[in-house]
């Protein structure tokens, strides 16, 4: 390696273009999730905003459609997916011990590919036609015969979103196996390393079919095929296993990282070690590998036959199992520590509260007869948002609070901190919860306006929503007063190598912030 | 990075750049995988679109036919909404039929009341979808594309029996055919191949 | 597994629960629509619909139960486990027999709600001996209703004007539930649907009677009832089906058996002053009177009340456009289609006077003025092939 390697970063835009450095590269990837979180935010306001009252008062149903299916494939593609990579990068090498990520260069093509595919994704929304208004599961028909144009940019960007994934795993799981300083053993590794070791072999496992399933799409509306038309011998059903089995995975990819944070904060702030380690990364092995076996609950009624039914009733009332056992390790992990609540405890504590809640109504629609009536209802709404919001996004903001510390060796502003917490919550919880009841009653999703019964129910979400949506602020102006000390050198606030009381790990052996190449020297491992 | 470590990532790299294109040719797998799973269990009531062959219970040690247990068999017609043909289901469009008995000759038909010819295919669905594996067509106009000109009609015919090991508890099968205008993709099929528009495709 | 035996668990268990919900008992009290403030899923007018619901409560109880006593456990370590209260953490990490002991627990309880999910399951999937035979076709954006081996088919749109979905006129009663012609079905009867969509994916879905199936272009679904009480029940498409996805509602009337036999018979005498329709010429007002019907149910979503259509996507049909062109071409397009397009070819979807007439009125409203009369028979004779006259 060349020796202007050990310097500190290079200056001005092109340090971020070039750079190859994991800290560097993980900053880009948080920062372009945050970006995409307030523009996915934005639809989802616009969408509760039409959604206040019954009747059309903003949008027409068409362009409805695309804020519903922009705001689903940004939230996960462009938000959730990234901001995990970026902790990956911070953090893995700084937990296993390494100096880098393993394929360096390849980190760098594997962001800067992300900016590309939401540009062409979002420039769709302006072209003649409109973006695509097919739902974030684009089900064929719909998204093939009926389309429209700008679907052909729509599969390209998923298609580099796709590659991008597929690099960011390689890349993990070539660091992890390879670059772990002496005596970090598999299962000496921390939960963090562990989950994303996992989600890794998930993307490498279903990142390559939903690409197949949009290449599928491609030739069928370009070249003639027919494998998702009946009119030529083809299935619209087929595209929605092949979907399915990349989108129910997918959703696990989306919550495991969310899992590990949470893994790493739970003892740090009982004071307590993590209670079954071994339990729970084979309960996340095993969440991952029912994953890929459960993928048709999402088409109990598309009319598969009773055995088809049956089987994945039970294979997805089984994955409950493992997750039922990550809830009572962390609950065992607080049982006789030594508590305090600072702003990551409380996100995570808010995680294992509200991710069960999904998790229940999951079980509920584990159910098959009792699906036929929660299928494409509200009731689903509110419980992938459960799991997807107080879970894979809660994660997040918990990581943020944990680690930034570490990042820029400044505390935040623990009254903010406690602040953007219970406005987000309630926020959170004002806006999904009543969409458990009118999914029950019998609103569909997916709908730019609704019977009357169903109002109050939606002006509640909605007010919920705006809170949720305006709280997120509160997060904006911590992360700037704390980037604002770092760079003016304020030593009010400097935090030492160990920011928290309770922590343990490699990564608070390091100064606070760490150096640019985090081990240089492998450290030695207990 | 040693040069041992730097070895064992590049292995692991194409390790996996190698499954991730195996598991690309996985998803295309699915789509055989998944015509041979919808045979074996009647997903959607898709039918084999193999023509079957009839032999006389007695010739075999096959089960004899079931004579006094007869199965309700009702035919319909579809139209997909790009459809401007009349079509029809048999006169008869409800049948009892013993299970095993000999098979039986419809007719459905088709009249292309449009200004431009016309090119068809008929999609077979049978309710409830495990029937479909009893219910086994010797002849059928959904076995190839239907070729019809502007202004004419025709008469489609359909030759099946039920096979005798039908279960018990199906007491009605629904035989559906939809109709879908196939006229853009013979016609590029036409040009690619240079074979007659009728010829059957993927 | 008999039905009965399941039946009586279910009941049994979920007598423990006291409804905690107040619309949990509303609903079964019978009420059939959707109501205010409605927390729940509707007990619904069918035997399967009322499994469903006990499926549900039981597992949502269970749900309560085991979210109670963890919930519990946490709260509780929360308010006494923590260091402002001075307390010390303990350092185990693990203790196999409690680890193996809660898997087992859980897995215990998902085999207890696996049970009877599984007996309820395998009774929705059996169709058979059903004495009325539906078939139900999701087009965009509405239904067609069959009645097999009656003879009797028509179309469902929905009937609330675009003046109350846009804020101009009060919404009615059941804004966004109401059709032009409700699907009819008598009570105490297994009708069988079978479910099929003409374009993209849709569903069917009437949450009293707890059905739902996906209609699939190519395929065709088996779904039935067997509604226990008289009454109007509403339900929507549930799966994504385009720009109007949220606009096509359901509306089942379900009669006594004899109102049922006198509503087909209706139907019949209609379909026959329909042919009848055929050998009479109808003037330019009541051409355009039912013309204006027609179009508003079928056209207007896309070419617009007004015939403006939608630049680039609907084209509009006022001042030198297809409606004051050539008749024949006219004709060719709302008969047949316009291919690669969204225009259908309403040849297959609507009758020879409702085709006459709503041709007569797009060549003469919006100030077309065109002065053409099209007539029945005069479709009937294009259909046939013998050119316009």
């Amino acid at each position: 390696m060349s020796a202007d390697h050990h310097h500190g970063p290079a200056s001005g835009i092109t340090r971020w273009l070039f750079t190859t450095n994991h800290k560097d590269i993980g900053t880009l990837y948080l920062f372009f999730a945050m970006m995409m979180a307030f523009l996915g935010g934005a639809m989802a306001m616009l969408i509760r905003a039409e959604l206040f009252e019954p009747g059309l008062q903003l949008v027409e149903p068409n362009f409805f459609n695309q804020m519903t299916t922009m705001h689903g494939l940004i939230m996960v593609f462009g938000f959730v997916m990234p901001a995990f990579v970026g902790f990956a990068n911070w953090q893995l090498p700084m937990m296993i011990g390494a100096p880098d990520m393993a394929l360096p260069r390849l980190n760098n093509w594997s962001f800067w590919i992300l900016p590309f595919a939401f540009s062409i994704l979002v420039s769709t929304l302006f072209m003649e036609g409109g973006g695509p208004n097919f739902g974030w599961t684009f089900y064929a028909p719909l998204s093939t015969t009926y389309a429209p144009p700008s679907v052909t940019y729509f599969i390209f960007a998923v298609h580099l979103l796709g590659m991008s994934s597929i690099l960011g795993a390689i890349n993990i799981i070539a660091t992890i196996m390879n670059l772990r300083a002496p005596g970090m053993d598999y299962m000496k590794m921390p939960m963090f390393v562990w989950t994303w070791f996992i989600t890794a072999f998930l993307l490498l496992l279903v990142m390559p079919v939903l690409a197949g399933a949009v290449t599928m799409m491609l030739m069928d509306i370009h070249f003639g095929t027919s494998f998702f038309q009946a009119a030529g011998g083809g299935d619209p059903v087929l595209f929605q296993h092949v979907f399915w089995f990349f989108g129910h995975p997918e959703v696990y990819i989306i919550i495991l990282p969310a899992f590990g944070i949470v893994s790493q904060i739970i003892p740090t702030f009982s004071r307590k070690p993590l209670f079954g380690y071994t339990s729970m990364v084979y309960a996340t092995a095993a969440i991952a590998i029912m994953s890929t076996l459960v993928w048709a609950h999402h088409m109990f009624t598309v009319g598969m036959p009773l055995v088809g039914e049956l089987f994945f009733m039970y294979t997805t009332m089984l994955i409950a199992v493992p997750t039922g056992v990550k809830i009572f390790n962390w609950i065992s992990t607080m049982w006789r520590g030594s508590m305090t609540f600072e702003a990551p405890m409380l996100f995570s504590i808010a995680f294992v509260v509200l991710f069960s809640i999904g998790g229940f109504s999951g079980l509920m629609m584990a159910i098959a007869p009792a699906d036929f009536q929660y299928h494409d209802t509200y009731f689903i709404v509110a419980h992938f948002h459960y799991v997807l919001v107080p879970g894979a996004v809660f994660g997040v903001f918990a990581g943020v609070y944990y680690w930034l510390p570490k990042w820029t060796g400044r505390m935040y502003d623990e009254r903010l901190g406690q602040l953007h917490f219970w406005l987000t919550f309630i926020g959170a919880n004002l806006t999904f919860f009543p969409q458990h009841f009118v999914g029950l009653a019998g609103m569909p999703r997916r709908i730019p306006d609704y019977a009357l019964q169903f109002a109050d129910f939606n002006a509640i979400s909605s007010v919920g929503a705006f809170l949720f949506g305006t709280s997120q602020l509160v997060f904006v102006v911590i992360l700037v007063r704390v980037l604002k000390d770092k760079a003016s050198g304020r030593l009010e606030g400097a935090v030492g190598e160990r920011a928290w009381e309770g922590v343990e790990g490699l990564e608070w052996t390091l100064p606070s912030p760490p150096p640019y190449h985090s081990f240089t020297t492998p450290p030695s491992i207990r | 990075m040693t040069d041992k470590t730097e070895g064992g990532v590049r292995r692991t790299a194409w390790r996996l750049a190698a499954g991730t294109v195996l598991m690309f040719g996985f998803g295309f797998a699915l789509v055989p995988l998944y015509e041979v799973f919808c045979e074996l269990t009647g997903l959607n009531g898709k039918t084999n679109n193999d023509p079957a062959a009839y032999s006389a219970p007695a010739s075999t040690r096959a089960p004899t036919v079931r004579e006094h247990e007869t199965v309700r068999v009702q035919f319909l017609a579809i139209n997909s909404t790009e459809m401007p043909w009349q079509f029809q289901a048999p006169e008869t469009s409800e049948l009892h039929i013993a299970p095993g008995a000999a098979p039986i000759d419809l007719t459905y038909y088709a009249h292309n009341m449009s200004d431009r010819d016309m090119v068809a295919q008929a999609v077979p669905s049978v309710s409830p979808g495990r029937a479909a594996q009893y219910l086994r067509k010797i002849e059928c106009f959904c076995f190839q594309r239907q070729a019809l000109a502007a202004g004419a009609s025709t008469q489609l015919p359909l030759r099946f029996y039920i096979s005798p090991e039908l279960p018990d508890d199906i007491g009605t099968i629904t035989l559906s055919y939809t109709l879908f205008d196939v006229s853009e993709l013979a016609a590029s099929d036409a040009t690619a191949s240079a074979e007659p528009p009728s010829a059957q495709g993927s | 597994m008999t039905k009965i035996g399941m039946r009586t668990i279910v009941a049994a268990l979920s007598a423990l629960s006291i409804p905690l919900l107040p619309t949990a008992t509303l609903a079964a009290d019978g009420l059939e629509h959707a109501q205010r403030w409605q927390l729940n899923m509707p007990y619904g007018v069918t035997p399967t619909s009322h499994v469903v619901y006990d499926l549900h409560m039981l597992i949502f109880w269970i749900c309560v139960v085991v979210a109670v006593l963890v919930y519990g456990v946490m709260f509780y370590s929360m308010a006494v486990h923590r260091k402002s209260r001075g307390a010390k953490p303990a350092q185990f990490s693990h203790n196999t027999r409690l680890e193996v002991l809660w898997t087992a627990l859980a897995s215990l309880v998902l085999v207890a709600m696996a049970w009877p999910a599984t007996a309820v399951m395998i009774n929705m999937y059996d169709a058979s001996d059903s004495q009325i035979d539906i078939l139900v076709t999701g087009y965009q954006w509405k239904w067609k209703y069959e009645y097999l081996g009656e003879d009797v088919s028509f179309f469902s749109n929905i009937a609330t004007p675009d003046d109350e979905i846009y804020g101009d006129a009060p919404k009615g009663e059941h804004y966004l539930l109401n059709v032009d012609k409700p699907l009819v079905i008598p009570v105490g009867t297994k009708v069988r649907f079978l479910i099929t969509a003409a374009d993209v994916l849709h569903s069917w879905w009437v949450p009293d009677f707890a059905v739902k199936m996906d209609a699939i272009p190519g395929f065709v679904n088996e779904a039935w009832t067997w509604v226990e009480r008289e009454g109007v029940y509403r339900g929507q498409c549930t799966e994504l089906c385009g720009r109007l996805h949220g606009f096509m509602p359901i509306v089942v009337n379900a009669t006594s058996q004899n109102a049922y036999r006198r509503w087909l018979g209706e139907r019949h005498a209609e379909a026959a002053a329909e042919r009848a329709l055929l050998n009479q010429r109808m003037d330019l007002s009541q051409l355009m009177e039912r013309g204006k019907q027609v179009y508003q149910t079928n056209c207007a979503s896309c070419h617009l009340a007004t015939g403006a259509g939608l630049p680039g996507a609907f084209p509009a049909l006022h001042k030198d456009s297809a409606a004051t062109g050539a008749l024949a071409e006219h004709l060719g397009i709302v008969i047949n289609g316009t291919p690669g397009t969204a225009m259908a070819a309403f040849g297959a979807q609507l009758g020879a006077a409702d085709l006459a007439a709503v041709i007569t009125y797009e060549r003469n409203a919006w100030g077309n003025d065109t002065g053409d009369l099209v007539q029945p028979i005069d479709v009937e004779r294009y259909r046939r092939g013998d050119g316009v006259q």
